[in-house]
């Protein structure tokens, strides 16, 4: 079992960096709020494993903690760019791949 | 916690529980690779997609067979449809949002099919979305040229 955490908890870590690496790559806002969602779910996901490695219920209501303020969090960016759109043409132009 | 004496039938879930749960780490990474490799932001979106639903059940899986209590089996019952509720919405906003300001797709994509309607959410139609040059492929000429023999072979037998 611990040769299946090991590995599961590669495979996870290596996905939030590439998130945050996209995170701080990302062109645009909502580029940046696809890649937190990516990391909310890295997140949920190595709280996971560590609850099925340790055989603890005590982490498990973390899980639902996080997944709801990861919904939050991506529908309020969402809105908040909805609510600026004058921002929009040189954000999109210069920072266009 | 588990209550239940070790045996085969204990062994039998901690494997299913270890492949459920490199399935689902595996699911992960692929979204890694996927938010950062994928050229613009709806590709993004559909690599995002799979762990937060098919990943987020099958870490889910893998800790229940784990753990083996009612108390988890609930809670992850809930984060799974929680989940499953929440994914959609917070899906279709940022799409939304992204159609809205006019460019979701890169410059090599020519396969933009959105085309926007009066009904389109009408605050998002200020934005200059609209009245942008960039997206010359909006234009309507397929339409035309698709209706117009469909209509005239409706007619003539």
């Amino acid at each position: 079992m611990i040769v299946v955490a090991v590995i599961a908890t590669v495979l996870i870590g290596s996905a939030a960096v590439l998130a945050l690496i996209r995170l701080e790559r990302g062109p645009s806002v909502l580029d940046r709020t696809v890649a937190f969602d990516v990391l909310t779910t890295t997140i949920v996901g190595a709280v996971a494993v560590e609850a099925a490695w340790s055989r603890r219920t005590e982490s498990i209501p973390i899980l639902a903690v996080l997944s709801l303020v990861g919904f939050v969090g991506s529908v309020a960016i969402a809105r908040f760019v909805a609510r600026e759109p004058e921002q929009t043409p040189p954000d999109e132009q210069g920072g266009e791949r | 916690m588990t209550g239940v004496e070790p045996g085969l039938w204990t062994t039998v879930a901690d494997v299913v529980a270890a492949v459920f749960l490199l399935l689902g780490s595996f699911l992960t990474f692929t979204a890694g690779v996927g938010v950062l490799r994928l050229p613009d932001l709806l590709a993004r979106m559909h690599a995002v997609t799979k762990p937060q639903v098919l990943g987020l059940v099958l870490l889910c899986c893998g800790v229940v067979l784990r753990v083996r209590s009612w108390t988890a089996v609930t809670l992850l019952a809930i984060v799974i449809v929680f989940q499953l509720l929440t994914s959609p919405v917070a899906a279709q906003m940022v799409g939304h949002r992204a159609c809205g300001r006019g460019r979701p797709r890169a410059r090599t994509c020519r396969c933009a099919t959105w085309t926007p309607t009066p009904t389109d959410g009408g605050p998002l139609r200020a934005d200059g979305a609209l009245r942008r040059g960039g997206r010359p492929q909006r234009e309507p000429r397929g339409r035309g040229a698709v209706r117009a023999p469909t209509r005239g072979s409706a007619g003539t037998p």
